[in-house]
């Protein structure tokens, strides 16, 4: 099985962010980057079907500039089996835009299964996987809680609002990853020197049209001060009096 | 005066919330124009247009099949985007649920124009749609401008509050260019959750532990509470997930559910910056927490500090007789 996982760089989140004085973006000096909590599952995903299957490869591709060759080389470290960098010099506000370039990949390989995050941490668009499912015109399940392909197609559970879903469809197909099948693999000290000797080839990005810009970033309003109104079941007739006349929530 | 479509989320027949929410956001944006709502449901759906009607849907587009028992992505996406294309919408709203998630981006692409989702503020700028969504785990708002129309967005469930404004409601039959039969994908199972239960995107008031309950059983502390409230769900930390004293779909957080209810109760729960990420947009937060410094008592509006195990039973009672009165 041939098997494509995008991967996103995302700053680490447990942070205070910063405005950049642009506006419209975080200000990422300082920051952290890995690769985005859901990419690694689906990373860890792919890694997983090829170690049972014992045959098949494992391509990783990120869309950015080249500060994500290090997040590439991570998911070689974990066992993927070659990368490819989609260069740009920034990542385009609109997911239609980071669909089309990834699409242009992605149909250029000829996959069996293509995974995703089930939506980046910094964006949430939870929009890449569905619109390049639609660009190839493969059958698509987004957001995966439970995966199977070992019978040539796939079977998938999503999680529902208080309930649940199986899904079914034949392969190739896009399926993107929800937390729960599977955590992210430590880079073992033999992988991360593998790594090394992997391929990643950095291309330019076909960046496709942009319909949607980011005008503006900023932080939410501070949540007020909140107050302690006491200790132990003591306190609760003052926090029902509270939620009831100050909070308007009884 | 430009129309917006609505479409109303269901399951096995039923009409959701956020289909209300949708077109309460849609009302907004149509600024006079009509709504259309689109309501894909099993036979029998269509006697529950008039619902839409009442929260000010002018136009209510159904689609009756079997199949759609079950959500069928592809052929509901082609419908909406074949009603979409072949009217005069200048925008499109849908919950930015499970459901949501997965169709609002698939008719997105089918349409080739933009998609801001998880929003929860739009207004129109001349013929642009400018909607503010969360990002970075709730910690960054982005503005976004979508230049082209027709405009989608998804929205925030909980972020628009439903409310009613009767409008016509004049059915008429949706088209299916895609018979469910011949999708590709197929939802082969809806599983529903404990009848009993309110899901946590629905539930005005969220009652949420963590370790701090010390085991699974205590649970029933919350269980009971939530009841007493009447409207309200019971979320979990991953802690808490993780070691299996709750089902992973109760999981709230940056990697669980994303939830704003009017109140939000944190039992027993430290406040980790994963789990703010998923609740922090709650409109009141209450904590309770046996440690005062316990990071969850700065993002509280009220805290007490105390043993849930003693405190959860005394508010249990205090809440049943304060709806008693109301
Ligand atoms: C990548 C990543 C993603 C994550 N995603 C999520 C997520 O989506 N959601 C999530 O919740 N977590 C997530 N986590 C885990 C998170 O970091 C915390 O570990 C978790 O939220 C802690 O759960 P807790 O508050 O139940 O437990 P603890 O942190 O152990 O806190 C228990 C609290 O209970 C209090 N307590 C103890 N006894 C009592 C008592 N008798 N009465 C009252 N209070 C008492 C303690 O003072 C303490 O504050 C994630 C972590 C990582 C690394
Ligand atoms: N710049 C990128 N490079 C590679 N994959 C990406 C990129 N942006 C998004 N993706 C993939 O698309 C998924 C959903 O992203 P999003 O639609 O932004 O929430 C992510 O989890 C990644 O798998």
């Amino acid at each position: 099985m041939k098997i494509a996982v995008c991967i996103k760089r995302v700053p680490e989140m447990d942070v205070r962010f910063k405005i950049a004085a642009s506006g419209n973006a975080v200000d990422e000096a300082g920051l952290k980057f890995d690769m985005s909590d859901f990419d690694g599952y689906a990373a860890e995903v792919a890694i997983q079907i090829k170690e049972k299957l014992g045959v098949g490869e494992v391509v990783v591709i990120a869309l950015g500039p080249d500060t994500v060759q290090e997040t590439l080389r991570k998911a070689l470290s974990m066992g993927a089996d070659r990368a490819v960098q989609l260069k740009a010099d920034a990542v385009p506000a609109d997911p239609w835009s980071i669909a089309e370039a990834l699409a242009v990949e992605l149909r250029a390989g000829s996959f069996d299964l293509i995974l995703f995050g089930r939506m980046s941490l910094d964006a949430a668009n939870h929009s890449v996987p569905n619109m390049v499912a639609e660009l190839l015109d493969v059958p698509c399940v987004v957001a995966a809680s439970q995966l199977d392909t070992s019978g040539g197609t796939v079977k998938a559970r999503r999680e529902l609002e208080g309930a649940a879903e199986t899904v079914e469809c034949s392969l190739p197909a896009v399926v993107s990853i929800d937390e729960g099948i599977a955590r992210p693999r430590y880079p073992s000290l033999k992988g991360i020197m593998a790594a090394k000797k992997k391929p990643l080839e950095p291309k330019p990005a076909q960046l496709g049209a942009v319909r949607m810009t980011r005008r503006a970033a900023a932080l939410p309003p501070d949540r007020a001060a909140g107050r302690i109104v006491g200790e132990g079941a003591a306190a609760v007739p003052t926090l029902v009096e509270l939620l009831r006349t100050e909070a308007k929530v009884l | 005066m430009p129309n917006i479509l609505a479409f109303a989320e269901s399951r096995g027949g039923d009409i959701r919330r956020v289909a209300f929410e949708a077109i309460t956001a849609a009302r907004a944006l149509a600024s006079g124009g009509e709504v259309h709502a689109v309501l894909c449901g099993p036979p029998g759906i269509a006697a529950k247009a008039a619902e839409l009607a009442k929260y000010g849907a002018s136009v209510v587009h159904v689609a009756e099949h079997a199949a759609f028992a079950n959500y069928a992505p592809e052929s509901i996406a082609a419908a909406v985007a074949q009603l979409v294309s072949a009217s005069s919408i200048r925008a499109a709203v849908f919950a930015a649920s499970a459901q949501g998630k997965d169709l609002a981006p698939r008719v997105a692409a089918k349409l080739r124009v933009p998609i801001a989702t998880d929003v929860i503020r739009a207004q129109w700028e001349g013929e642009t749609l400018v909607a503010d969504k969360p990002g970075y785990t709730g910690k960054v708002i982005a503005t976004l401008a979508l230049t082209a129309t027709p405009a989608l967005i998804s929205v925030r469930p909980g972020a628009f509050v439903a409310a009613e404004s009767p409008a016509a409601g004049r059915a008429e039959t949706l088209a299916l260019p895609l018979d469910p039969a011949n999708a590709r994908v197929k939802v082969t199972q809806t599983i529903a959750g404990d009848n009993a239960k309110l899901d946590l995107g629905e539930a005005r008031v969220i009652v949420a532990g963590g370790r701090g309950l010390k085991e699974a059983k205590n649970f029933e502390l919350l269980e009971t509470l939530a009841a007493a409230f009447g409207n309200a769900a019971v979320g979990a930390t991953r802690a808490v997930t993780d070691d299996g004293w709750r089902p992973h779909s109760d999981q709230i957080g940056q990697t669980g559910r994303l939830v704003s209810p009017d109140l939000y109760i944190a039992v027993g729960i430290s406040g980790a910056i994963q789990h703010l990420a998923g609740m922090r947009t709650s409109r009141t937060i209450v904590a309770i927490n046996r440690d005062k410094e316990a990071p969850i008592f700065k993002v509280a509006d009220y805290g007490i500090v105390g043993d849930s195990l003693e405190v959860v039973p005394a508010l249990t009672s205090a809440v049943r007789e304060a709806r008693k009165g109301a």
